[in-house]
């Protein structure tokens, strides 16, 4: 079979063997829907509600970007601080973890609450709150790991630190600030759904969930569940396609 | 005739949480115009922070570092170095990898003349044909053959090698050693050289000069004669096996394992 035929196909099976069972398991024990929807429950909910889902995806999707994009701008600066400066990394490391430590739970309603009304603005935020740390500490690692001898090779010709870091420090960090953008980007994504399950006239998938739960409409919440996890993979493989791009010389090639 | 290379009364010392190390203490270092100078001596003498120095990667904290007849105050870019560590661009090619101190240099060769200058270095090292190559897909002898490119591609005057072949294997670096000699025929340079391969100091060097131990001072010169083309073979003579035995002794004084009294 040919590569790349071969890489869509063995997914999509594993999820229609994964579908099948779902919808074998329900009908063994012979569940009522409140219980467990079946796959086969779903469809009339997105036939009858695509509208809806089209609308909220779209909302979660862009909070989710720009809380992730946020993110990487921060988490990138941050990075850099602690990466070349030693006294810095002393400092902002425990803040940082600390503040990482907090369950966002516990942020949700606070926030809700410190910025009523501002929806949009509450959900970008616990979407970059939730995410920008695997990118600051990731960019850290990678900045002050970096062997004496690279910046060495730059520095003896009389190269600056602007030119260091655009030359060797931030494309020798890419694999690493890929690596912790696969995280972040589902991070941010519970982030956004978080907000929009919590706050009350809430949009987006997380709201559409929270409805479903008000009107005991069990299939639709399933129904949402599955719109979530296909918008995760979207957004985690184009994440993978970009590390492809910039950081595809870190993979070895099989040889 | 002018050294290129001259190092007067250099005292370092790094800080550390128990208190200041003493590194150099008292080096004297003079390298003629297109000589070539092995240093060896016992392993954390402070080799590479004499390295550091001539760079002007750090100032010492007294004595004098001059480089062509001005002081050195800080990086210029008329320095090449190669480490133990080939240390390449893993996301750029071999070629591109050579061509990267251009970018840095003010007034480096610039598009088609860096890459045909890389490309000429290349294949005086036997790299011919690797240029698009990554530097994963290269041997670490390769690897090591490429840093010594890139070291020289701004026509540097003063090359500074810090053991560049100390992680290869015996017949590998012999190899590189032959290549050197070449580079030296076709590339003027004056060289410095960091090793612990007593056999690499005089089959390279014009001059070995041995360091004491930690903190560091110029403990031996040996003047080496290089008017014939160098051979592989001249490291089986009885004259190298004597110069081998003289500098093996003040290895051992430097590391303190015998007294200078006995020696002398
Ligand atoms: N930046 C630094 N801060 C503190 N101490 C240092 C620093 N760099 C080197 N040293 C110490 O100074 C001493 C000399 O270091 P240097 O690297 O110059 O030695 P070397 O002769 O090159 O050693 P090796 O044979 O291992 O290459 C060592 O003991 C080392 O631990
Ligand atoms: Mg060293």
């Amino acid at each position: 079979m040919n590569g790349r035929l071969r890489n869509v196909i063995v997914p999509l099976f594993a999820m229609l063997v994964f579908l099948l069972l779902w919808e074998a398991l329900v009908w063994v024990n012979d569940w009522p829907n409140y219980k467990m929807a079946s796959p086969s429950d779903l469809w009339p909910a997105y036939v009858r509600y695509w509208e809806l889902f089209l609308v909220m995806g779209w909302q979660t999707l862009w909070r989710t970007v720009v809380g992730l994009l946020l993110a990487v701008i921060v988490g990138i600066a941050i990075g850099m601080v602690m990466g070349f400066s030693r006294t810095m990394r002393d400092a902002l490391y425990p803040l940082l973890v600390g503040f990482n430590a907090v369950p966002k739970a516990t942020v949700v309603p606070i926030v809700a609450l410190m910025f009523v009304g501002a929806h949009d603005f509450n959900t970008v935020l616990i979407a970059f709150m939730i995410s920008f740390f695997p990118i600051a500490v990731s960019v850290s690692i990678g900045l002050s790991t970096l062997e004496p001898e690279y910046r060495d090779i730059l520095r003896s010709l009389g190269a600056s630190q602007t030119t260091i870091f655009w030359k060797i420090a931030l494309p020798k960090t890419l694999p690493e600030f890929f690596g912790a953008l696969k995280v972040s980007v589902t991070l941010a994504f519970i982030g956004t759904n978080l907000m929009e399950i919590v706050s009350p006239h809430g949009r987006g998938l997380g709201a559409l969930f929270d409805s479903g739960k008000t009107n005991s409409d069990y299939p639709l919440m399933f129904a949402v569940l599955i719109a979530l996890a296909l918008l995760g993979i979207v957004l985690y493989y184009i994440v993978v396609g970009l590390e492809k791009i910039f950081a595809g010389w870190a993979e070895r090639t099989p040889s | 005739m002018t050294a290129l290379i001259e190092i007067k009364g250099v005292r370092h010392a790094y800080p550390t949480a128990a208190g200041p190390l003493p590194v150099l203490d008292g080096l004297e270092l003079s390298v003629e115009e297109g000589g070539f100078c092995a240093v060896v001596g016992p392993s954390g003498c402070g080799k590479s922070t004499l390295t550091r120095l001539i760079a002007g990667l750090m100032r010492p904290d007294e004595g004098e570092v001059w480089l062509h007849g001005e002081r050195v105050r800080g990086p210029r870019s008329t320095v090449g170095m190669a480490f133990q560590n080939p240390v390449l661009l893993e996301w750029r090619s071999i070629l591109k990898n050579v061509m990267l101190p251009l970018e840095i240099v003010p007034n480096g060769l610039k598009g088609e003349a860096a890459k045909e200058r890389a490309r000429h270095l290349l294949s005086l090292v036997g790299l011919e044909g690797f240029e698009d190559k990554r530097p994963s897909e290269l041997s670490g002898g390769m690897r090591q053959r490429a840093s010594l490119c890139r070291a020289l591609v701004h026509q540097p005057e003063v090359l500074i090698l810090d053991e560049p072949f100390g992680a290869l294997d015996a017949f590998t670096r012999e190899d590189l050693w032959q290549t050197m000699h070449e580079l030296k025929a076709k590339e003027p340079f004056t060289g410095v050289l960091i090793t612990h391969d007593l056999r690499e100091s005089i089959f390279l060097g014009d001059q070995v000069v041995v360091l004491s131990g930690r903190p560091a001072r110029t403990q031996y010169v040996m003047n080496i004669d290089r008017s014939a083309p160098a051979n592989l073979e001249e490291l089986y003579t009885t004259e190298a096996a004597e110069r081998l035995t003289i500098l093996r002794h003040q290895i051992e004084i430097a590391q303190g394992r015998v007294p200078e009294e006995v020696a002398s």
